[in-house]
């Protein structure tokens, strides 16, 4: 039995240890990059594919390059489960680790990116919400430290309605036609409400709304409705996790064709559509990046992480759209911190330094082949003004087995969204009492 | 007056513009019913046999399907499958016994309902530890087109649900009625003390009516794993089952199954003609406040037993 001066002392020990640990990455020549993820809880399985392609990008940087300039990552997970509260929590705890403290945080949620945006513009640390989170944050004169690109869901909305267009025969056959959105009944799911009702006033197509309670598990009443009573001509989904899979098989179950349901680009994995078994064969998303391992970046991370017993997740799940997600997410990252890099040197930088990165982010055609990821996504260009960068999305068709791009890409009708964003981050600023900084592009 | 148009009179004006859609909403309700009665059956067993609220039956659902699914995945045969996943619930609950409830003998409901929380995280740990997180498609067969009968559709697996449901209803009523297990297991309900001195032994009657939970949880995890997907989702199931079991009453099999039915119907009716007044996605909550509903009248719920306390 341990008296109680060696228990004493051991805890001390164990307590001046993790103090010496914690302390040691502050004295080393690294990056700290945080890591909000869901391994578990309702929304793990769409998280944990994600937070793979994440990390294994950061260590394939790491592995065959020594780092970003030879400053090497470090990052940490903390599980949010997709809950506002814990992912607040989260970003408390990592907001100062590391010797610069977080260089940036992707929260993976819309919800948490709302919850995040007034204390990372106070901390001076960029939010990067990748095709989510607040719509009118692409305006970056009211947004300093927000960052949606490639696309918001405003942009994406129009993108897709390019897309119905061109099936019905152009924007003017739209009039009359019906369009449903199912749509998870959150902060995420109602983002594309204001552009849709916006394009379905200037087109005449007659709009539907569909809300679906957290998480989604029954669904059988909405799609009664949408089915047997509405009979639109489109139905668009804006979900998320189970409630993807289940609207799949509940169409299904009231004979809606696939080809006419559209999901956005979260609702487009192969989590959503293997569940559902060949009821989900002819469905259809949006997407912004590829689907499947056949670019030169999955030949890397095979070689340079799963060879070595690094991988994050299974070898056979590299390259799913939403493990391409993680890895377009980290690679984004990446290199805002080398352009951060180029501005302020090759150092461990702040959060404030890495939004100048992500300011003058130019992601050419050529840049992308260096980066092993040709054609995998558009270019991108981000700016002061303009944190967004109005990307295109194509159209992803799943055939039973893989997702197929079946589409050219859409570029958004900015002429209809950038309005609306001006519009709704002017009025956030009058509420907030924030003055529109300049900025050199407008 | 305009408000109470829209909100009484045109839903009733849209169901009699409609009738054979509102009948459609009401099967497809009730179908939905008997899947929410499959995970209140387990919740009733347990409660009736031993008094515990068992808050992990939906972790039970949950542990019960990926066991069964990450077994057919390796290429066992589908009824090895449901025999070997039944061994793992035979073996749950004489852990459960063993270890949780026979500590806990003698101590207050509320001590054991804590304990079936904590049985719940470990359940939803220990099964996502073994077979991971994934999503895990499963095929039992059942085929899910519709069927239409007079215009009306109605799904196959949902029938097939119905069947399975209403055979283990059977199966269950017949073993608490007919076998000496069963009149055990209602004796032990009706008083522990009284059956403990007439040699029922306490111990062997929870870990059969564990095991039989465990049976239940399979079947309903089997059932909604094959609707939706093998995934930690399933767990949240129970909390569609709630509504059911307050409606129907903690200790009633039958009270299970009717108030599954009658929850199901409610919620999908109000959801289709009240949704757009109330906002939309209303059946979660719908489903609550008629339960209550039934409570203000009830207070034991439809068939649940009168509890008269002697002062």
């Amino acid at each position: 039995m341990m008296d109680r001066r060696t228990g004493l002392a051991l805890m001390a020990g164990v307590v001046a240890a993790g103090l010496v640990a914690r302390a040691a990455p502050a004295q080393e020549n690294v990056q700290f990059i945080p890591s909000l993820v869901y391994r578990t809880g309702p929304y793990g399985p769409n998280g944990e594919p994600f937070a793979n392609g994440v990390a294994d990008y950061y260590n394939l940087i790491n592995e065959r390059d020594g780092g970003i300039n030879g400053i090497r990552i470090v990052f940490e997970e903390c599980d949010t489960q997709y809950n506002n509260d814990k992912g607040v929590e989260c970003y408390e705890r990592l907001k100062n680790k590391g010797p610069t403290g977080a260089a940036v945080f992707s929260p993976l949620s819309t919800g948490i990116t709302y919850a995040l945006i007034e204390r990372a513009t106070a901390d001076r640390i960029p939010i990067f919400s990748m095709g989510y989170g607040r719509s009118d944050a692409a305006y970056g004169r009211v947004f300093p430290y927000i960052f949606n690109p490639p696309a918001n869901y405003w942009s994406q909305a129009t993108s897709i309605i390019k897309y119905v267009a061109e099936q019905e025969g152009g924007l003017d056959k739209l009039k009359g036609k019906k369009i449903a959105l199912v749509y998870h009944d959150s902060a995420y799911g109602k983002e594309p409400i204001p552009t849709l009702q916006k394009l379905e006033g200037m087109y005449g197509f007659k709009l539907s709304l569909h809300p679906v309670a957290h998480p989604g598990l029954e669904q059988k009443a909405t799609w009664l409705k949408i089915g047997r009573r509405v009979r639109p001509d489109w139905v668009l989904m804006w979900g998320w996790g189970v409630m993807n899979s289940t609207a799949i098989k509940e169409a299904a179950a009231v004979g809606f064709p696939m080809e006419r349901f559209i999901g956005n680009w979260w609702s487009g994995s192969e989590n959503d559509v293997k569940p559902a078994g060949d009821a989900a064969i002819g469905y259809k998303s949006a997407n912004f990046h590829g689907a499947g391992a056949d670019w030169p970046v999955h030949k890397d991370i095979l070689e340079y992480v799963y060879d070595k017993g690094l991988g994050a997740g299974k070898r056979e799940r590299v390259g799913e759209v939403l493990y391409n997600r993680g890895v377009t997410n980290a690679m984004i990252v990446v290199e805002a911190i080398r352009k951060a890099q180029e501005i302020h040197g090759v150092k461990p930088l702040t959060g404030e330094q890495i939004r100048d990165g992500f300011e003058n982010l130019d992601l050419t055609e050529a840049r992308l082949k260096e980066l092993g990821m040709e054609g995998f996504m558009l270019p991108l260009k981000l700016s002061c003004a303009d944190h967004e960068g109005g990307g295109p999305v194509y159209i992803q068709q799943w055939d039973g087995q893989k997702w197929n791009k079946i589409s050219d890409w859409y570029h958004p009708m900015r002429d209809v969204v950038w309005p609306m964003i001006e519009e709704s981050a002017l009025k956030y600023a009058k509420e907030k009492g924030i003055t529109p900084r300049e900025c050199p592009q407008g | 007056m305009e408000v109470l148009d829209l909100v009484l009179f045109e839903p009733v004006r849209g169901i009699l513009d409609a009738p054979l859609f509102f009948v459609e909403v009401l099967i497809g309700g009730l179908m939905s019913g008997v899947m929410y009665a499959l995970v209140a059956l387990g919740f009733v067993l347990i409660f009736k046999a031993s008094g515990v609220f068992n808050f992990a039956q939906g972790s039970m659902v949950l542990f019960a399907a990926l066991f069964f699914v990450g077994f057919m995945d390796a290429g066992v045969p589908m009824w090895l499958a449901f025999l070997l996943t039944l061994a793992v619930m035979v073996v749950l609950a004489f852990a459960v016994e063993r270890m949780v409830l026979r500590p806990l003998v003698n101590q207050p409901a509320i001590t054991l309902f804590m304990a079936t929380i904590g049985i719940t995280f470990f359940l939803d740990g220990l099964g996502q530890a073994i077979w991971g997180s994934d999503v895990r498609r499963l095929d039992v067969g059942i085929p899910e087109d519709p069927i239409i009968v007079a215009d009306i559709f109605i799904n196959q697996f949902d029938l097939f649900a119905a069947v399975i449901c209403g055979t283990l209803v059977a199966v269950l009523a017949l073993f608490f009625q007919y076998t000496p297990t069963g009149r055990a297991l209602r004796a032990v309900a009706d008083d522990h003390q009284a059956a403990m001195s007439v040699g029922i032994p306490l111990s062997t009657v929870w870990t059969i009516v564990w095991v039989v939970a465990g049976i239940v949880g399979l079947v309903a995890g089997i059932m909604w794993g094959a609707k939706l997907g093998v995934q930690f989702n399933l767990s949240l199931i129970a909390l569609k089952a709630l509504p059911a079991l307050i409606l129907g009453g903690l200790t009633s099999v039958p009270g299970a199954i009717v108030g599954g039915l009658v929850i199901g119907a409610g919620e999908k009716v109000a959801e289709v003609f009240w949704g757009e007044v109330l906002g939309g996605a209303i059946e979660d909550w719908f489903a609550y406040v008629l339960a209550m509903v039934f409570l203000l009248i009830r207070p034991e719920g439809l068939f649940g037993e009168k509890i008269i306390e002697r002062v």
